[in-house]
């Protein structure tokens, strides 16, 4: 390392410094907002610092009583829970034998491009049939059908990002097991599962994470408290006549609260995974 | 042997994301592109077959150039804000100072921001009335009164673009952040010894090990950008007078606004076809800097 140069260096803390305001500036905003009360937020000129914290949007929004947005924004979030869950556990379920499948043998490894050429299908290529056959099948506004409507997305991108964690894991140790004798699917249950648990496990974060995040179709395909997602559920309050913009922030912060601590909980997990792909090429 | 894969076994492995694939994927795309050529609408009536009307009206139509006009703006504007604020960050965050490994925790935080939440903040930054953003530029001199960013067709499109940017820059700042530790350390070396100065040691030798890794996060981001949908959605929604709408907010409106689904297939696979360029050009791109081994 060269020799730093004062000015060099008040260049660099002067960056940093920017860089953090610049990120951390809006979620502490938005957390900011949801804690002012109401006349704190529409004062003229703004106050950036409320006169007393105000707690009790949370209470208001974490409120089950029926009809309330409280009642809307909880079963959201169960909703949220459930549809990422079943379409996690559900792609999870066919991308592992066939990102195995992928990366060992030859006679399907062309087909791998075809399973990342449907991950950057635009979702408004297949919403209007997708609509039609889900009303067809009395599936329109249920988490199950939205869970099976997010397998389009999730499946093809686990698939991928399995068939390259499968790659570095030695297949002398898969030929010395068949050697012994063991069977095709022992040799991918004993052997391969827990020396592949990291990647799996980086897998279905980044699944739940993509579903959790979907907008697109869950904006289409529920209508009501029995399926509408987290998502749905911000963007009506975001778009809706709700006045007190604390309110809609609160209800930001709770939405954001999961998968944000998610982010800083596995971030080493999250940066390798989505980092190696790109510089591996 | 009993255990070995054969192709036979691999295909029977891959057969429950075939079978999905075909089901959920494979046929409501050959069903779009069927409807393209009819005048379904969404609900009721099947829809008789019209051949390339729907196909002639839109290019025929001022709302599909203007959309495709903006979408491209977006994606092409978004992207090169993100390319050049993530390398700049990434440069940054490879120099060794204190604090730094919380700075380059902090990036992943809004990665982890669902799009839609990032869309409700800035929404609330922006509003013409109480939004941070006008109270801090007028408190601190920089504006003489309030204006209504998202309101005005003018500045509309610029304001989702900087949000856009935000969420998403800390992507390619990590993914630069990657490829510079991939530089080796030997070469960095001597070409301080050899005397390089800044400028040419970033352009001939960090660069070179920058460019495929950036590359591949370029078009993977035009692909996302030029699919926008919610960050608008919940923005703006299209507006003023139809300012950020972009392609995918045009299929929304004709195939689920005003149910025409004929129509709307039509222009889901005009989309579809743009998309699909960007990834062949994506694939020759990553051949390329692979020098033909992948």
């Amino acid at each position: 390392m060269e020799q730093r140069s004062l000015g060099f260096s008040v260049f660099l803390y002067a960056s940093a410094l920017l860089l953090a305001v610049l990120i951390l500036a809006p979620f502490a905003w938005l957390f900011i907002m949801s804690i002012s009360s109401t006349t704190d937020l529409i004062s003229k000129p703004l106050r950036w610092w409320p006169a007393q914290a105000d707690w009790s949007r949370y209470r208001v929004l974490t409120d089950l009583t029926p009809n309330t947005h409280g009642a809307a924004l909880m079963s959201a979030l169960k909703n949220s829970v459930l549809v990422a869950a079943i379409a996690t556990l559900a792609a999870l379920a066919v991308s592992v034998p066939t990102g195995w499948a992928l990366s060992r043998s030859r006679a399907v490894n062309w087909s791998l491009g075809l399973v990342i050429g449907t991950y950057m299908l635009p979702p408004v290529a297949l919403a209007v049939p997708l609509y039609m056959g889900l009303a067809a099948l009395d599936l329109l506004n249920t988490r199950f059908g939205l869970a099976v409507v997010y397998l389009t997305i999730l499946a093809p991108f686990t698939a991928w990002l399995l068939k390259s964690g499968f790659d570095p894991i030695p297949r002398d140790i898969e030929l010395a097991a068949a050697i012994d004798g063991a069977r095709l699917d022992q040799t991918l249950r004993i052997l391969i599962l827990p020396l592949a648990a990291p990647v799996i496990g980086t897998a279905a974060l980044f699944a739940y994470l993509l579903a959790w995040d979907e907008f697109f179709y869950a904006l289409l395909f529920t209508s009501d408290q029995r399926a509408k997602t987290v998502t749905v559920a911000i963007a009506d309050l975001a778009g809706g006549r709700v006045a007190d913009y604390g309110l809609i922030a609160t209800a930001g912060v709770i939405a954001a609260l999961p998968p944000v601590l998610f982010g800083l909980l596995m971030q080493r997990t999250l940066i390798s995974g989505l980092t190696t792909g790109s510089v591996k090429g | 042997m009993n255990g070995t894969l054969t192709p036979l076994r691999a295909w029977l492995l891959m057969l429950p994301l075939l079978v999905i694939m075909l089901s959920v994927i494979g046929w409501p795309f050959v069903d779009t592109l069927r409807l393209s050529f009819t005048d379904a609408r969404l609900v009721g009536t099947g829809g008789e077959y019209v051949g390339l009307e729907n196909y002639r009206r839109l290019f025929a139509s001022d709302a599909f150039w203007r959309a495709f006009r903006i979408t491209t703006v977006f994606a092409v504007v978004s992207v090169l804000l993100e390319m050049v604020l993530g390398v700049l960050v990434a440069l940054l965050l490879f120099q060794d100072f204190r604090g730094r490994n919380i700075l380059r925790a902090l990036l992943i935080l809004p990665w982890a921001l669902p799009t839609v939440v990032n869309a409700l903040l800035w929404r609330l930054i922006y509003n013409p009335e109480y939004g941070a953003l006008n109270a801090l530029l007028l408190q601190s001199g920089l504006m003489e009164e309030y204006r209504s960013w998202l309101g005005d067709p003018g500045s509309a499109l610029a304001a989702l673009i900087v949000a856009d940017a935000w969420k998403n820059f800390p992507l390619v700042a990590l993914i630069s952040l990657a490829a510079l530790h991939a530089v080796p350390q030997a070469i960095r070396a001597a070409a301080i010894v050899d005397g390089a100065n800044a400028f040419a040691r970033f352009r001939y030798v960090i660069l070179p090990y920058l460019a495929g890794p950036l590359m591949v996060a370029m078009v993977l981001r035009t692909i996302e950008a030029f699919k926008v949908f919610d960050i608008i959605w919940v923005m703006t929604r299209g507006g003023p007078a139809n300012s950020t709408r972009t392609l995918s907010i045009l299929v929304y409106q004709e195939a689920f606004s005003f149910q025409r689904a004929g129509s709307g297939a039509s222009l889901a696979l005009i989309i579809t076809l743009a998309v699909t360029l960007l990834a062949v050009a994506y694939v020759a791109m990553i051949r390329r800097a692979a020098g033909g081994k992948f």
